[in-house]
This record gives C-alpha cells, sequence and structure tokens, in this order.
C-alpha cells in the first residue's frame, strides 16, 4: 500500500504528471477572484472565507479524472485488483496519493492567498486547521465518485457532478470555520464537525470506492 | 500445483458466455485455450484471475494462486522498466531479488533504465510479462501472451513457462501459437459456449465484411 502511494507520487512528480496543478488553479482562482472584485476589504474580507475554501473544493476535483482512468487503460487497476492488495485498500491509497499532491499544498499555501482577499489575521490558524482537517475528506470522496466512473469514457463531467454535491458538508462547515474565527467567535463546534465528516468519509468510502471498483471492472 | 474448475459459468457484463466449464490441470502441466475469437477465452481467465465473480460454479485452488497477464501490461510509461517491475514486486510482497531474475529472464537488462514509454511493443511486452515472475505466484494465466514478441523472444518465453512448469507451477495460455511445451493439453472453450455465443455474432460479422 505504501509502495502504490509512493509509485503515485513519482508519477504525479514525472513530467506531464501534474503534482502542481491543483495548487497552480487554486492560486489562480484566488487571484483572479482578487482582481475580478476589486481590492477592497469591505467587500473582500466577509467573502474571504467562502473563496478560499470554494477554490480548494474545485482544486481538489481537477484532477479526479486521471485518478483511476489511466491505471484503467494501461491495465494497472486489473493487475492491482489481483494483488494481495485488498481493493480497499487500493483506494485507501489512491486517495492519500491525491491529497499529498493536492489538499497538502493547498493547506500549506493558504496563509500566502489569505492577505490577497484581506482575511484578518487571528482567522488564518483556523483557515490551515479547516483545510488541513477538511481537505482528506474532499479527496476521499474524490475517489469514490472516481471508481464509480472508471468503465465510463466521458466520465470526467459527470464525474463534477457526482463529487461536488457530496462535498457540500465539507464546504460549509470549513468555510464556516473560518468565518466564525475572522469574526471573532469560537470556531471549535464548526471545526469538529469538519472533523466529523472527514473521519466518517475515511471511514466508510474505501468499502464504497473498492466496491465500485470491483462492479465496474466486471 | 494440482488445481480445477467444476461446473463453472463465465459472465461477460450481463451475459453468460461460458456455462459448466469443467477441467483440472496438474502440477506442472499446462493447458492451452482454444477457441475463435470471442468464444470467451479471455472471459475464463478474467472470471479465474477473481476480476468477475463467476454466478455459478466453483474454483478448486487456494486464494492468491492466480497471476493474471491481459492484453494490456500494466507498466507506467513515466517509469523505467526496473522501477516498474520493483513496483509490481512490492505489491506482490516478492523480494528484491526476483526482480533481478525477471530483467534477466526476459533480456530486459539492457532495457532497465529506459522509460516504459520508449520500449518497442515486443519490448513492453517482454516487461509485461516479465511481471509474471515477480508475482511469485504458481499458476499463470496468460491471455495471447506471444503477441507482437518475435520469434526469439517467443522461443525464449515458451523457455520460461516450461522452467515455470518444472518448478511445480501450471499455466493456463490463452494462445494462436504454439509455445513448444512439451505435455500440453488443449481445451476448446467453444464446446462450453452459450447457444447465443459470440462465434455466431462473429460469423454475422464476417458476413458483414464480404
Amino acid at each position: 500500500m505504501i509502495g502504490l502511494v509512493r509509485r503515485d507520487l513519482t508519477l504525479a512528480l514525472r513530467a506531464g504528471g501534474g503534482a502542481g496543478l491543483a495548487l497552480v488553479f487554486f492560486l489562480t482562482f484566488v487571484t483572479l477572484t482578487a482582481l475580478g472584485v476589486g481590492p477592497r476589504a469591505d467587500v473582500l474580507a466577509p467573502v474571504a472565507p467562502g473563496i478560499l475554501w470554494l477554490g480548494a473544493v474545485l482544486a481538489c476535483l481537477l484532477s479526479l479524472d486521471r485518478l483511476f482512468a489511466l491505471d484503467a487503460e494501461d491495465g494497472t487497476l486489473d493487475l492491482l485488483l489481483t494483488a494481495p492488495l485488498p481493493a480497499e485498500g487500493t483506494a485507501a491509497a489512491k486517495a492519500a496519493a491525491h491529497w499529498l499532491t493536492t489538499g497538502a499544498p493547498l493547506t500549506v499555501a493558504a496563509p500566502v492567498l489569505a492577505p490577497l482577499l484581506f482575511l484578518p489575521g487571528p482567522a488564518v490558524p483556523w483557515l490551515v486547521a479547516s483545510l488541513a482537517l477538511g481537505t482528506p475528506a474532499l479527496s476521499m470522496i474524490g475517489t469514490f465518485g472516481a471508481a464509480l466512473t472508471v468503465g465510463l469514457k466521458r466520465g470526467s463531467l459527470l464525474l463534477s457532478l457526482l463529487v461536488l454535491p457530496l462535498c457540500i458538508p465539507t464546504l460549509v462547515f470549513g468555510a464556516d470555520v473560518v468565518r466564525r474565527a475572522a469574526a471573532g467567535l469560537d470556531p471549535s463546534t464548526p471545526l469538529a464537525l469538519l472533523g466529523a465528516v472527514t473521519l466518517a468519509a475515511l471511514a466508510g468510502l474505501p468499502f464504497a470506492a473498492a466496491a465500485a471498483l470491483r462492479i465496474n471492472l466486471r | 500445483m494440482d488445481w480445477g474448475v467444476t461446473d463453472l459459468t463465465c459472465r461477460r457484463g450481463a451475459r453468460d458466455v461460458l456455462t459448466g466449464v469443467t477441467f483440472r490441470v496438474g502440477a506442472g502441466r499446462a493447458v492451452r485455450l482454444t477457441g475463435p475469437n470471442g468464444s470467451g477465452k479471455t472471459t475464463l481467465l478474467r472470471t479465474l484471475a477473481g476480476l468477475a465473480p463467476p454466478p455459478r460454479g466453483t474454483v478448486d485452488a487456494p486464494p492468491d494462486a492466480f497471476a493474471f497477464a491481459g492484453h494490456a501490461d500494466g507498466l507506467k510509461g513515466q517509469l523505467t522498466v526496473g522501477e516498474n517491475l520493483r513496483f509490481w514486486a512490492g505489491v506482490f510482497g516478492a523480494d528484491p531479488g526476483t526482480v533481478e531474475e525477471a530483467l534477466d529472464a526476459f533480456a530486459l537488462r539492457p532495457l532497465a533504465g529506459r522509460r516504459a514509454a520508449d520500449l518497442s511493443a515486443g519490448q513492453t511486452r517482454r516487461a509485461g510479462l516479465a511481471r509474471l515472475l515477480v508475482t511469485g505466484r504458481p499458476v499463470w494465466l496468460l491471455d495471447e501472451p506471444t503477441v507482437s514478441l518475435d520469434a526469439a523472444s517467443v522461443e525464449a518465453f515458451g523457455t520460461r513457462v516450461a522452467r515455470h512448469l518444472a518448478g511445480g507451477g501450471s499455466a493456463l495460455i490463452a494462445t494462436h501459437v504454439a509455445l513448444g511445451l512439451p505435455g500440453t493439453q488443449a481445451l476448446d472453450v467453444a464446446a462450453f459456449a452459450q447457444a447465443v455465443g459470440a462465434s455466431v455474432a462473429d460469423a454475422a460479422f464476417a458476413d458483414a465484411i464480404e
């Protein structure tokens, strides 16, 4: 399983792997929003938590359609499912590699972008905490969606439509953590709920993704 | 290792392709699957590999006995041949020494440091077959293993399969080429085909292109 994560990371870092894609998309999205809305603190500051979290959700979505599709095309997926590693382990390893190439860099880059949207300073640590706690759920939900659409030739649009609604709880609680922190309120309640959503996703979705993979390869 | 299947139904999609498949393969023996295109050779191999659960019948073999090599080789173009094989060795829990052995067995040593995307079709196939060795599994399920191999490579591959058989393994091979393996039985898949089988559909296809 660790070997699979390591291989996926190596593939992402090699030419054409697209490791930095999500991060660059996130940076561009936030910068364009700031440019489009205009550099006014009274306009940007209230929407900053929502913009940052929406950017993170969309960036995570970006590389999902390649998650299983490339492995299915070259036969790797067939061989992985006949290997001693259970399909649940394959799904979990894929999600972990996805998070390490999208969610983790986003979390690190977010504090740099927060001032661009006039997010108040005390809210920045909470932004990092909410992204660190919330983005693993996005990767896991995305892996499940990718497993469902792996057999389809034009699955990426369907994948977005499947995954985005499932991301709503994470988006709502994640943005609420930052919003409450920015307003000087106690953000621990939405943070706990955000963690609960992530834990539920990590506990249940590897099994759902594995079942979807088995059905799709039949 | 001695294994077999009893009254197996193989399903592809929503359709039962083969029914009542029954055979046994002794240790050190190879069985050659024959039958026209679309008769269900690949479906039988995929069912045995565990990729398509059979609706009926039993497979009398220990779990994790089968190593499957299908039409696709499962190589990553951006990784070198050596990296690809080491990855599969890791997944199958084989020790790294088997990778070196597999590289030698398929004359891949000079190509070990080359990216898999830069290999020719025949070299890719050899790298894909080398993966069988690092799985360390006793039963090889081979689907058209000699596609795009040259005559020398086919012979070398036949020799390697013969060594695998001599070591107590067995193999089920869907192929149109003779591999020169001693004591190979032939199994005609068409005998188990459903009445509405694909061989009928192929006849219609042949008529259409006439």
